[in-house]
Parts: structure tokens; C-alpha cells; sequence
């Protein structure tokens, strides 16, 4: 169950929500039918919380959402991808621990 | 910093089924489920020798019963993972990433994880068409073609899984033996999908300024013969590494670095270990859930020993 915080991405509101978004944004690419992704779950819901309103976490179901998933090339997943001002800035492929993320969390909003 | 009397690490089959019975016993223990929670099972789909399941389970859905099993006895599961252990004194210190533990008996189950082959091309497109992950990855590879590399159980199952989606497998294994089953074998050599090079290793994957997978260099380990297999994807299963990093120095590990034991016991009194990270035999589910039960048992009659 995902977490109140943790937004759900589509091919419909992909622009507006995640290129346009005035954050960085977390995409997790997933799938019911991907045990990684379904454990990769709480680690998604903790950063939501963790960083609130600044950075906006979400999840998009690629076998809804092919259409995003082929434009940015997912071929593994889970794959988390960061974007920033409408670009990728980031790519973590597999089940990674917290700490990763928010490494590259972190350091993405001190370029800022 | 918080005690307890059993500490499992690991939540695939031998760490859960080590955690039903410990809890049975009145110890409460606490499973740190790990990174790669479930386990291998979770990468899997349709398990067809679990005893008792005559139409066969998916993998994912046992581990689920596992664990809703251990913590209807009193098991508690942590979400999170094992930076560090000390078990040079007693009672054991096994460090998380949100906090440290204490444990009169530990009990590792910490599995083994997936073997790369190592190539610097392997690596770089991981996520760009090389995977470890048949079940999550070969919904991207609709109507394409393909490679497995490995000649055991899960090649013969991936190979066979990846049939549906792509137009073409090729399994590719270094020599003409196959590890896998009889069973397991007879399927993918009855699959007019599967193609074989045998004999075959994979020198290079090459992705022509693509930035995903196109194709394979390989050599004939025969003849020495090179060529180019075009595939916009490689599934590697050559097998398994114990995942023994943490306990390096601190409990004798053998050649390949699987904990070393007698039974379940390992060379330091109170600590246990059980399933693939101390099997490099039978590495089976059930013979992993067995081992685990034999590791709570055994951690229990410690505890009785030196506790009364």
C-alpha cells in the first residue's frame, strides 16, 4: 500500500507532473508481477516522507504507462529515474538501499 | 540499543523458516529482512517442487505466506539491512542502517545473490538490456531477440519464461554440459523459441553508440571460432555468490567464500547459518527451509545450554 505522499505518475500527466514539476521528481518505474519493485515499495513511501514537499516521489506502472516507459528507454526494472527542470539526472536501476537515493537527492537539491 | 535473545539475518525460506521456529520456541525473534527481501523466490515465478503444492505456487506468494506464518508466532520482521556484525564478544552487535541490535544467539541467512560475468560492458549496460532479472525484465523484450547465458535450473527457467515474450532466445553456456535438471533441460530443448550455443562463451557486449544491447561477441571454447549474435538483450544466470562480505574475518568462509559449518553450527559458539549462504550443494527452497529449522533448533538448545 503505497503511501498517501507518493504521487502515481501516467502517460497523461507525465507532463505536466513530472517534466513541468517545480522539484526534482523520483519516477519508479514498476510492476505488480516484479518482486524487487513490490519490495522497492517502503523505500519509496520512506523518501516521500522524508522529503516532503520537496522533492515530489511517485510511481508509474509501466505496463499502464508503456508509452513513458519506452520514451525513456526502461528495459529493467525497478528503475528509478530523477528528473530535474524536465531532464533525467539521474538513473538507479535495481533494488538499491535508502541511502542511495538520498545521496542523489541530496546532492541534486544543493545544485540547486 | 535493543537485546534480544535471536537474531535472524536474512528473509528468504532458510531465514523465515529459522524465524517460525524460534518463535514457536518463545524466543521472539527479529528477522532483518535484508535488501533482496524474500530472498531468490522473488525473482521467480511458478515454484513446482514445494512439497504440498501439487499444482505448483508462485514464489512471491510463498514468501508472503512465510512471512505472514513467522509473524503469527511472534516473529518480528525489520525492514531494513545488515551494515555491519561484531562477533568477536558476546552478546553479538549486528548494526542496520536505522539502528544497532544486540543477540545472545544471530542466525545468518543471508542467501546468495546473482553472479555477473564480470565484463566491464556487463556492468555499464545493466538496465540498457543486461539483466539478472528474467520475471521483471522480459516484458521490455516483447517480439525481440535474446540471450541466456548459463547452463543450471534457472537458465533452462529464464530461457523458458522469456520464450513467451521474445521472438527468439538464445542460450549460450561455456561448455556442452548442462547443470540443469533432466526436467528442466526437456523443456527448453522442446521450445522451438530456444536456440543453442554451446560451447560458447561471451567476450564482449556491444551496444554500437546505442546506449542499450545490440549485440554479442562470442568464441567457440572449441574451435576458437569468433562471431556476432545481434540481441537487444543478455539474461545472465551463471549462478549464485554467497553473500558472506560481512562476516569476512570474523567466521571461517571456504574457497568460495560460503560460511564454513558443522550442521548449522559455524566456527563461532551462538552463531548459526543456514540456506544458500552456506550451501553450495543442493541450493534448493526446501533444503534451505530445512537447514533454517535446523539453525533455530540448534540456537535454541545454545540458549538453554548457556542461559539455563
Amino acid at each position: 500500500m503505497a503511501a498517501e505522499n507518493v504521487k502515481t505518475f501516467t502517460d497523461a500527466n507525465f507532463e505536466a507532473a513530472v517534466l513541468q514539476s517545480p522539484t526534482p521528481v523520483v519516477v519508479d518505474f514498476w510492476a505488480s508481477w516484479c518482486g524487487p519493485c513490490v519490495r522497492l515499495a517502503p523505500t519509496i513511501d520512506a523518501l516521500a516522507t522524508h522529503y516532503g514537499e520537496r522533492v515530489s516521489v511517485g510511481k508509474l506502472n509501466v505496463d499502464e504507462n508503456m508509452q513513458t516507459a519506452a520514451r525513456f528507454g526502461i528495459m529493467s526494472i525497478p528503475a528509478v529515474l530523477v528528473f530535474d527542470k524536465g531532464q533525467v539526472v539521474e538513473q538507479l536501476v535495481g533494488l538499491r538501499p535508502k541511502e542511495d537515493f538520498v545521496r542523489v537527492l541530496d546532492g541534486q537539491l544543493g545544485r540547486r | 540499543m535493543s537485546h534480544h535473545r535471536v537474531l535472524i539475518i536474512g528473509s528468504g525460506p532458510a531465514g523465515l523458516t529459522a524465524a517460525v521456529y524460534a518463535a514457536r520456541a518463545n524466543l521472539a525473534p527479529i528477522v532483518i529482512e535484508g535488501l533482496e527481501a524474500g530472498g531468490q523466490l522473488m525473482m521467480t515465478t511458478v515454484i513446482e517442487n514445494w512439497p504440498g503444492y501439487r499444482d505448483g505456487i508462485m514464489g512471491p506468494e510463498l514468501m508472503g505466506h512465510m512471512r505472514a506464518q513467522a509473524e503469527r508466532f511472534g516473529a518480528t520482521i525489520r525492514q531494513s539491512h545488515v551494515t555491519a556484525v561484531n562477533l568477536s564478544a558476546r552478546p553479538f552487535t549486528v548494526t542496520t542502517d536505522t539502528e544497532s541490535l544486540t543477540a545472545d544467539a544471530l542466525i545468518i541467512a543471508t542467501g546468495a545473490s546473482a553472479k555477473l560475468l564480470g565484463l566491464p560492458s556487463e556492468r555499464a549496460l545493466m538496465g540498457h538490456g543486461v539483466s539478472t532479472c528474467a520475471t521483471c525484465d522480459g516484458f521490455f523484450f516483447r517480439g525481440k531477440e535474446i540471450a541466456v547465458v548459463g547452463g543450471g535450473d534457472s537458465a533452462m527457467e529464464e530461457a523458458n519464461f522469456l520464450s513467451r515474450f521474445a521472438s527468439k532466445v538464445t542460450l549460450i553456456h561455456r561448455s556442452a554440459q548442462l547443470r540443469a535438471s533432466k526436467i528442466m533441460q526437456d523443456k527448453a530443448r522442446n521450445n522451438p523459441k530456444i536456440d543453442w550455443r554451446l560451447n560458447t562463451v561471451i567476450e564482449e557486449i556491444l551496444e554500437d553508440g546505442t546506449g542499450a544491447v545490440t549485440r554479442l561477441a562470442l568464441r567457440d571454447t572449441v574451435t576458437g571460432h569468433t562471431s556476432h549474435l545481434p540481441v537487444s538483450g543478455v539474461f545472465v544466470a551463471i549462478g549464485h555468490q554467497p553473500n558472506t562480505g560481512l562476516f569476512a574475518g570474523q567466521l571461517a568462509l571456504d574457497a568460495n567464500g560460503y560460511i564454513q559449518t558443522t550442521g548449522t553450527t559455524t566456527t563461532v559458539p551462538g552463531v548459526f547459518a543456514c540456506g544458500d549462504v552456506q550451501d553450495h550443494v543442493y541450493r534448493q527452497a526446501i533444503t534451505a527451509a530445512g537447514s533454517g529449522c535446523a539453525a533455530a533448533l540448534d540456537a535454541e538448545r545454545f540458549l538453554e545450554q548457556a542461559h539455563g
